[in-house]
């Protein structure tokens, strides 16, 4: 995984709430095989007026200028800022795989579904929630200085607003020890492998029913 | 010290190690596996050269992009047949349990789990799909896990969780006839939004749940995810050990006695505290139709669609504008003028064998609607498929004008080849009426397979029981 650790850059602005994965990454590219590719298809019922199919050339297709994403200098952002219950709905990891492969590293909101957070945790984006004034602040900054960087230190758990203005955001220190280190967490699990069979050893006296029938 | 909560004993029946902080490696029972979500967890598996920790875990089926008309020409589109085809060869290649497209007991990963008693009471269940909630109606610790997740299970048989926060939700009381299971967790979402069960684990509790049959259960536990909570669940009571009771991979003889002894303890102590306690009057729910691009966006039958100038919410307002505008609906119109373009009966929510049967019965000797472009009915399983052919309710549904078709996700969310044309309208028994999520442009109202049934046969929602007879 990639670290985090402090990043700045251009915030893009998407101002709405219960924005969800469906959304982010619609159902019919979700039959790759692959985990990379996904950013040209990143929220694409919105940013693009053609109907979207796997395998199209999307620099072909029909651009919705309206779109945020479409219009520089957001194109260019790598910081997501959205309302509450950001990435609700399916479970799909594609979502944070389109928007880390658009180029995001954080995503700014005042909530976040959990699923949605804990699977961009797994993959170096950083889930930052901040209360919802904060978040108001922030789409106020952004819409009168598009463009401006904001900075997101995970070190500090600081945002830094374009008018300097400093946000404390939180996160647990068990996810943010390994977004920090970029660890990979079936590696570490693996340390345990003694605690797992000791459980398993457990089930089997106290649960019997649970091992022998797995199988079916 | 107070009692412990449902939640609180699976949870503590299942710590492999915890950290100071809390941190917590859960042991992982039932990993259910299905094509869309898993293929990058093999990949990554064989890449780092590791093995499954615990292959007998796995149970995998393809759901999603399975074809629900002529299974005999495969599946037609290259995407979705490799997708379908990767799993079968990961699976196959590691030993792991597989229910290919042709077997019978293929169908919806949430479906086939409980009917092959791969899921257990007292079992933690997982699977790369947010619906896997469904598993909680059996009185286990079921949630969906995203696609790096998968893969930790796979390699450790474990993952790493915080305890959340336990919510109750109580629904005292007798439910008016015609309401369902599926009206009741509507409601519910209705009242405490899609935000509302975020950070929390949800049992479902009170006399309303009690008397729900463990597929209603299953409806209701299904949705949790769009109340925001990962995991749902209920008690454990004399129905959940009968449904158990003689399933495939459920134990049998000394040991399911032993195994419901166990069982008959899964319920939350009398004196055991929640963080959060939700009460609704089972009276006073009646059957729900969604208007919006958000499953807390419902109505009842004999309500309106809202008036966004009435919301004293500006982000909301906002939020209701932009949904009524992608619904095509404009405010106060009554839900019983809404006139659907097709009608989907089936997925992980509502496909079971009560499902069936409860659309059957609405449409036993009436016809579809004439505006009625399609109405299809999508068994959960292969084995749901049987039982309901040897019911009759195949033919009551091909008299009327409906299709029968093949089982899996289907129209849910459209992977496959059934789905919603741009500004079509559909009622459908899934649970996500997201914009695009039955097809780009396709507008979605969740209802219950009972008023989707009705829906087909009057051409507009409206309750069974004002249909003329039959």
């Amino acid at each position: 995984m990639q670290a985090f650790t402090v990043h700045r850059g251009i915030v893009a602005p998407l101002d709405r709430s219960n924005v969800d994965t469906d959304a982010i990454i619609p159902k019919q590219y979700l039959k790759s095989v692959k985990r990379t590719g996904f950013g040209p298809n990143a929220f694409d019922d919105w940013r693009y007026l053609d109907p979207g199919e796997p395998g199209m050339d999307s620099s072909q297709r029909r651009i919705n200028p309206d779109f945020a994403l479409n219009q520089a200098p957001f194109d260019q952002a790598s910081i997501l800022l959205a309302r509450k219950n950001f990435g609700c709905g399916s479970s799909r990891e594609h979502a944070v795989w389109a928007l880390t492969d658009f180029g995001f590293r954080a995503v700014i909101a005042p909530s976040f579904a959990d699923i949605f957070f804990s699977n961009s945790c797994k993959n170096g984006l950083l889930p930052v929630v901040l209360a919802e004034d904060e978040v108001q602040a922030l789409f106020e900054q952004v819409e009168a200085n598009p463009g401006a960087q904001v900075e997101v230190n995970l070190e500090e758990m600081t945002v830094t607003a374009p008018d300097g203005t400093v946000f404390r955001f939180t996160l647990d220190e068990d996810r943010r020890h390994r977004l920090l280190n970029g660890l990979d967490d079936i590696a570490l699990t693996l340390q345990y492998a003694d605690d797992i069979r000791a459980y398993e050893e457990r089930q089997r006296r106290e649960w019997p029913w649970m091992a022998e029938h797995s199988q079916g | 010290m107070a009692g412990k909560t449902l939640y609180d004993k699976l949870w503590e029946a299942h710590v492999v190690r915890e950290e100071p902080d809390g941190s917590t490696l859960l042991y992982i029972d039932r990993h259910l596996v299905h094509e869309v979500t898993s293929p990058q967890a093999f990949e990554g598996l064989r890449l780092a050269g590791r093995k499954p920790w615990r292959g007998d875990s796995v149970l995998a089926v393809p759901d999603h992009n399975v074809p629900t008309a002529n299974r005999d020409r495969g599946i037609e589109d290259p995407v979705s047949r490799t997708q379908v085809e990767t799993l079968e060869t990961n699976v196959t290649s590691l030993g792991l349990k597989f229910f290919p497209m042709a077997d019978v007991r293929q169908g919806i990963v949430h479906v086939i789990g409980p009917e092959q008693g791969a899921t257990l009471p007292g079992m933690t269940v997982v699977c790369g799909d947010s619906h896997t909630s469904t598993h909680g109606a059996l009185g286990a610790l079921a949630f969906g896990i995203g696609t790096s997740e998968v893969e930790h299970v796979l390699a450790t048989q474990c993952l790493w969780q915080k305890k959340t926060k336990a919510m109750q939700i109580r629904v005292e009381g007798e439910l008016r006839p015609g309401v369902t299971a599926k009206d009741v967790v509507l409601a519910i979402i209705g009242r405490i939004g899609t935000a509302g069960g975020t950070g929390y684990a949800i049992e479902f509790a009170g006399s309303a749940i009690s008397s729900l049959s463990i597929e209603g259960r299953m409806s209701i536990c299904n949705m949790s995810i769009e109340a925001g909570a990962r995991a749902g669940m209920v008690a454990v009571d004399e129905k959940t050990i009968e449904y158990v009771r003689g399933k495939p991979q459920a134990p049998s003889g000394e040991l399911f006695e032993q195994a419901a002894e166990y069982w008959r303890t899964l319920v939350s102590d009398p004196d055991a505290e929640f963080d959060a306690v939700v009460e609704m009057d089972a009276a006073e729910i009646a059957p729900q139709v969604s208007w919006g691009t958000s499953p807390e966006m419902v109505a009842s039958i004999d309500g309106r669609v809202p008036d966004p100038a009435a919301e004293s919410d500006p982000v909301r307002a906002e939020g209701m504008k932009r949904a009524l505008e992608y619904m095509d609906l404009q405010p106060n119109t009554p839900m019983t003028e809404i006139r659907p373009d097709k009608v989907f009966i089936g997925s992980c929510t509502n496909s079971r064998i009560e499902d069936l049967r409860a659309a059957a019965e609405v449409v036993k000797g009436r016809k579809k609607a004439d505006n009625i472009k399609l109405a299809m009915v999508v068994p959960g399983s292969g084995l749901v498929k049987q039982q309901a052919e040897q019911e009759g309710l195949d033919r009551i549904f091909l008299d009327a004008g409906f299709e029968w078709r093949e089982p899996g996700c289907s129209m849910c969310l459209a992977m496959n080849a059934d789905r919603l044309e741009p500004g079509e309208r559909c009622a459908s028994t899934s649970n996500r009426n997201f914009e695009g999520r039955q097809g780009q442009g396709g507008r979605t109202h969740l209802v219950s397979p009972a008023l989707a049934a009705a829906a087909a046969v009057a051409g507009h929602f409206v309750e069974p029981s004002a249909l003329k007879e039959a």
